[in-house]
């Protein structure tokens, strides 16, 4: 399928180029568990850590579009380092949403330049879906001008690099958000490695004992750490992370379709069996669906319409369900050479079955679009005395 | 009932599906999940052509139909606040 127009935009071009030419080394960064130091240098001289950024902030201030192209160019080569583009861009989002002046003057420039690589703190043994319950705790430290923060977060996407951490926690029984600086004594780092995938995303469980900030960490007013500046996150997470996975689906179409062609077996290419036409036709359809509704979801999203927050949940969902869906075509279609070591079908296969699973499951978002299908279509009166009354309407 | 807080309970009462009247606390009435409140910081920034900085937030002005009226005639009345994107 081809690429929708828009993708001429300098700051798409230069994520393109960028892709292709990082294409070969993806194998060994997923083997050998991480992206080179310089490579994220290379992502942030090529403008890609702050491309969602407004220029002001020294960011490249791109359309959501725009960003989403620049995902899937990523997505569709590594999804570790489209993961690095999407964490970084969810801090930055949340700084840039609810940070105050001086904050965002602090924080940004640095993200955008990628002279700071961030990452988002915020689940737990025991929140995973359900990140109220995270009981990381943000405490006055009694001088007036700093907390503690003390917590073990699980799971953090290039949590062995990142510089700063933007942490959720309680305070006082509210959520909260803070921003904790990971040369600060009491962080910890226990690397993670050899997961099902996204192992070269640098992923690492962080203890955080009595780690004292500055008040002036704090991001919004407590009570609105999970709502507001998580929700900023994870809803910015969920449009890139969509994309990502627009371009790995992408990437796996064309892979089981020029291996079809060119494999033959007994004197007959794969691609002259019907059943893996239909393989092939199967994923590319449901892939140019999802590809539609990540670009609806930008469409909403550039307009700052009430429904963006729906429509990239939507998309997110597609998405991952089509990479899921056409990454496992491409290893079937590919046989043993997409089982093979290095695999980029393999290890395409491995990163979409993460992308069912981070920024709210595939479950969670059922849920909540099942919602707003009530919303529209059931009516309402006082909350529904029953689930049963809820099947009904 | 003016306008505005017309607008806004018509939107809430139909996001959560229940009726809301001007002066429900509907947070507390455990009506809205988390994904609710970015909705409905959205949904006022576009129809009223605002914009929400962290130094307006506080679940005070959003907890009720009546008091989010308040905030966006506060906002609104100055000229100063309406275009700072």
């Amino acid at each position: 399928m081809n690429r929708a127009p828009g993708t001429g935009s300098p700051a798409v071009a230069e994520a393109a180029r960028f892709a292709s030419e990082v294409r070969g080394r993806a194998a060994a960064w997923d083997r050998e568990g991480g992206l080179p130091a310089g490579v994220l240098k290379e992502a942030a001289a090529a403008g890609l850590l702050g491309a969602g950024i407004p220029e002001r902030f020294g960011g490249q201030g791109v359309t959501p579009a725009e960003l989403g192209e620049i995902c899937a160019h990523l997505g569709g080569v590594c999804s570790a380092l489209r993961g690095l583009v999407t964490v970084q861009g969810m801090v930055a989002a949340a700084l840039h949403r609810w940070g105050t002046g001086e904050q965002r003057a602090r924080w940004l420039p640095a993200l955008a330049g990628g002279e700071l690589t961030a990452g988002f703190a915020a689940t737990e043994e025991a929140a995973g879906s359900a990140l109220s319950a995270v009981r990381t705790r943000i405490e006055d430290a009694g001088d007036g001008e700093h907390v503690t923060v003390t917590g073990h977060k699980k799971w953090i996407t290039f949590g062995q690099v990142a510089q700063v951490l933007l942490v959720l926690g309680q305070d006082k029984g509210k959520p909260a958000a803070v921003v904790v600086e990971a040369d600060r004594e009491g962080v910890s780092r226990e690397p993670v490695g050899g997961q099902l995938g996204m192992r070269a995303a640098q992923i690492a469980h962080i203890g955080l004992d009595a780690v004292r900030v500055p008040r002036t960490n704090l991001v919004a007013p407590s009570g609105l750490g999970l709502s507001h500046v998580a929700g900023t996150a994870l809803d910015h997470g969920r449009f890139t992370v969509a994309w990502g996975c627009v371009g790995m689906a992408e990437a796996c179409v064309e892979d089981a379709t020029a291996h079809a062609a060119a494999r033959t077996q007994g004197g007959e290419a794969l691609a002259g069996h019907q059943s893996v036409r239909a393989l092939l036709a199967k994923a590319a359809v449901e892939t140019a669906g999802a590809r539609e509704l990540a670009r609806r979801a930008a469409e909403f999203r550039s307009g700052g319409a009430p429904g963006s927050v729906t429509e990239t949940i939507v998309a997110k969902y597609a998405a991952a369900a089509a990479a899921a869906s056409a990454s496992s075509t491409a290893v079937q279609v590919l046989g043993s050479a997409g089982c093979e070591p290095d695999s980029r079908a393999g290890r395409h296969f491995r990163d979409a079955k993460v992308m069912e699973i981070i920024e709210g499951a595939q479950q969670v978002a059922e849920l909540h679009i099942a919602e707003q299908l009530m919303r529209r279509h059931a009516g309402r009166g006082p909350a529904p005395a029953s689930p049963a009354a809820e099947v009904r309407a | 009932m003016n306008d505005i807080t017309r607008e806004i309970t018509e939107f809430l009462s139909a996001a959560l599906r229940s009726e809301v009247g001007p002066d429900d606390d509907y947070f507390a009435l455990g009506l809205a999940d988390s994904l609710f409140a970015l909705e409905l910081v959205t949904f006022v920034e576009s129809r009223f052509s605002l914009t929400v900085e962290v130094e307006d937030l506080d679940l005070e002005s959003f907890r009720t139909a009546n008091r989010i009226t308040r905030f966006v005639q506060r906002k609104t009345g100055s000229p100063e606040f309406t275009e700072n994107r």
